[in-house]
């Protein structure tokens, strides 16, 4: 085992499907000698030459759909979107092109490529760098959805989403960049549509995304002291869903709570709560709790913004009301 | 006025000869697929190419094997210049398994990879950032292919026109940008929609190398193509095509046209029909005329037969192709 950070792992993933194989480049704004506005394609630009680190002017549209015709041509692009929240502009290319070709054309073409994007908040930068917007391409068929939480999960997830024949977006989370831990001495993918149990527990299931997975870790953590046991699962692929681990989990606690940090409301918890209200009805003990931001833009000023998005107290007072403790 | 023959030009003669049979064979696929509808057999809404065949086939016979196309919703006449049999692009609009997207697609999403149709696109302009990719792709891996982008002067106000021609142009990237110049955004004069006369303008805030031609003479079309399509093959930078032309029928077939004056469309089919341009610049005698028409409308008749024998999908496989 070796240590890295989360953007380590990113950089890892992609610097070693370039080093191996020609078709992968990528491209991005400010991704060259700036590294990326996060620094996650620091030293990339050396290595690997403009050619293949392609710095892009601040044109989402065209370097979304650049990205989709480089892949129909045979290349396997990664694309850098800087925030999630640009990936409005990049909508149509995304939504009307990259998920439908293949489907169009019945089956004649596919798309191999993966859009890196980022966001969250944590750090004040407002309601237009901040928002988390997984769940709005959850619901677009031909289109797969990463999000990863862990330093090993990004770099394997990423390296598979890069060889996988479909357009994969692909969700990491600002603050987690710094995040430090273990990642086996050899890269090896990871199957999309596995989930990981993070930690195994008796009384309920945490069903948790990106940062909240840390948040609800630590829930659980408190949560032991007041004698519940929590199983925390990060399902890691959000399209496509592990559902056999998530429902397998509820059926063994009982009781389920989902946690991501964007807005609840026709969130991702959703539909995991139609899925296990479906799949485990006559298990459950408790309606399934959703933790997710408060209906409201991120707002700016630091009080505000902690108080719209959740934290491992919220998923304590969820898991709380599961076995009614509140 | 002596015949190209009698010129010493018979090659040019029968280069035009086989471009008028091609365009002949699109307006009288294209007069079907109007006919069919009328008759309540093809599903969904269809627009057809009437009077743009020229450009069609001008810019298709000047591309080389490998070069790539991007269409738009009207796609029938490019999708048959670049190579796809007329019978699987009836059977596509017919919605059988036999058609070139196999059912899935219909008449806006017309796609032939092997022949290098990569799509048809029913977003306005949606199909141009894909084309610059495709040109970088090509760039990349030093092959000299070219990725042609066909589109409306309706697509030259949209976002992905613009920010495709600054990355085209700044990447040098071998693509050519078709602009079918038709004056209409649907059913919008381009003096509501467009802001200058000189199209070429929109190129040149680019620094694009462009090039204007008349879009109803095939020959001009295909001679201004050759010099484009060499240009980007050459790692010169892209070029934007405007090829002035004429939609001698609606929007899409069933349009009233009350946008557009009744004398106007009487007045260009008399004087602006790019196939009788042609014939009457080839001097064809009636009976050479008539067998070409006899061919492509047979052509175009056994395309319909093909397609209504054609094999309806399974339900149950439109949850197929979702993902590779």
């Amino acid at each position: 085992m070796a240590e890295s950070t989360y953007r380590e792992a990113v950089r890892d993933a992609m610097s070693e499907a370039m080093r191996r194989d020609e078709d992968v480049f990528i491209m991005g704004e400010d991704i060259a000698e700036m590294g990326g506005s996060m620094g996650v394609t620091q030293g990339m630009l050396d290595e690997f030459g403009p050619d293949r680190v392609r710095n892009t002017p601040i044109s989402e549209m065209a370097i979304v759909g650049a990205g989709i015709g480089a892949a129909v041509a045979g290349m396997r692009p990664i694309v850098e979107v800087m925030y999630q929240d640009f990936m409005t502009l990049a909508m149509e290319q995304l939504v009307q092109q990259a998920a439908k070709h293949r489907y169009m054309s019945g089956g004649q073409i596919k798309v191999p490529l993966t859009i890196r994007t980022q966001g969250g908040a944590g750090w004040s930068p407002g309601a237009q760098h901040a928002q988390q917007v997984e769940a709005w391409f959850l619901h677009v068929p031909g289109l797969k959805v990463v999000f990863p939480s862990t330093p090993e999960d990004v770099r394997g997830l990423l390296w598979t989403s890069i060889y996988d024949d479909n357009p994969v977006v692909f969700f990491e989370h600002r603050t987690l960049y710094g995040l430090k831990a273990d990642v086996p001495e050899q890269l090896d993918g990871i199957e999309l549509g596995k989930a990981r149990v993070h930690r195994e527990g008796e009384d309920v299931t945490v069903i948790a995304t990106g940062r909240l997975v840390h948040e609800s870790l630590a829930a659980a953590k408190e949560a032991d002291e007041a004698g519940i046991s929590v199983e925390v699962v990060d399902p890691r692929t959000l399209l496509p869903l592990d559902e056999e681990a998530l429902v397998g989990s509820v059926k063994k606690t009982n009781r389920c709570v989902v946690a991501h940090e964007a807005v609840t409301r026709m969130g991702f918890g959703a539909e995991v709560a139609a899925l296990v209200q479906h799949q485990a009805f006559d298990y459950l003990d408790a309606p399934v709790e959703r933790v997710g931001a408060k209906f409201a833009p991120i707002p700016f000023a630091p009080v505000m913004e902690e108080y719209v998005v959740p934290h491992a107290e919220d998923v304590l007072a969820a898991v709380k009301r599961t076995v009614g403790k509140d | 006025m002596a015949t190209l023959e009698e010129k010493g030009q018979t090659a040019t003669a029968e280069r035009l000869k086989d471009f008028l049979r091609e365009m002949l064979l699109i307006r009288r696929f294209e007069e079907k697929v109007e006919e069919r509808f009328r008759a309540g057999e093809l599903p969904g809404f269809l627009h057809v190419a009437i009077g743009q065949e020229a450009v069609a086939v001008g810019v298709c016979r000047a591309l080389e094997d490998g070069d790539v196309i991007a269409s738009t919703h009207r796609a029938h006449g490019h999708t048959i210049a670049k190579g796809t049999p007329p019978n699987e692009v009836m059977a596509e609009l017919y919605g059988k398994v036999e058609g070139c997207s196999h059912g899935y697609g219909g008449s806006m999403h017309l796609y032939d990879i092997e022949r290098g149709n990569l799509g048809a696109n029913a977003v306005v302009g949606g199909g141009l950032p894909g084309i610059v990719g495709s040109a970088l792709a090509f760039k990349m891996r030093g092959e000299p292919r070219v990725a042609v982008a066909f589109f409306g002067d309706g697509a030259t106000n949209i976002g992905t026109f613009h920010e495709s021609l600054n990355l085209a142009q700044l990447w040098t990237v071998p693509a050519l940008f078709v602009c079918e110049h038709n004056s209409y955004a649907e059913s919008t004069p381009a003096k509501q929609h467009l802001p200058i006369e000189d199209m070429t303008k929109r190129a040149e805030a680019y620094d694009m190398t462009a090039m204007t031609v008349d879009g109803q003479n095939v020959e001009a079309v295909y001679d201004v193509a050759k010099k484009a399509l060499k240009h980007a093959r050459d790692g010169k930078g892209p070029v934007f095509l405007v090829a002035d032309c004429v939609r001698l029928s609606g929007h899409y077939v069933g349009d009233p046209q009350v946008y557009r004056p009744k004398e106007e469309i009487h007045e260009l089919r008399k004087t602006r029909d790019p196939i009788e341009l042609l014939r009457q610049r080839l001097e064809l005698s009636d009976d050479e005329w008539e067998e070409m028409d006899r061919e492509a409308t047979r052509i175009a008749e056994d395309s319909v037969e093909f397609a209504k024998k054609g094999t309806d999908p399974k339900p149950e496989d439109a949850l197929k192709n979702v993902y590779a």
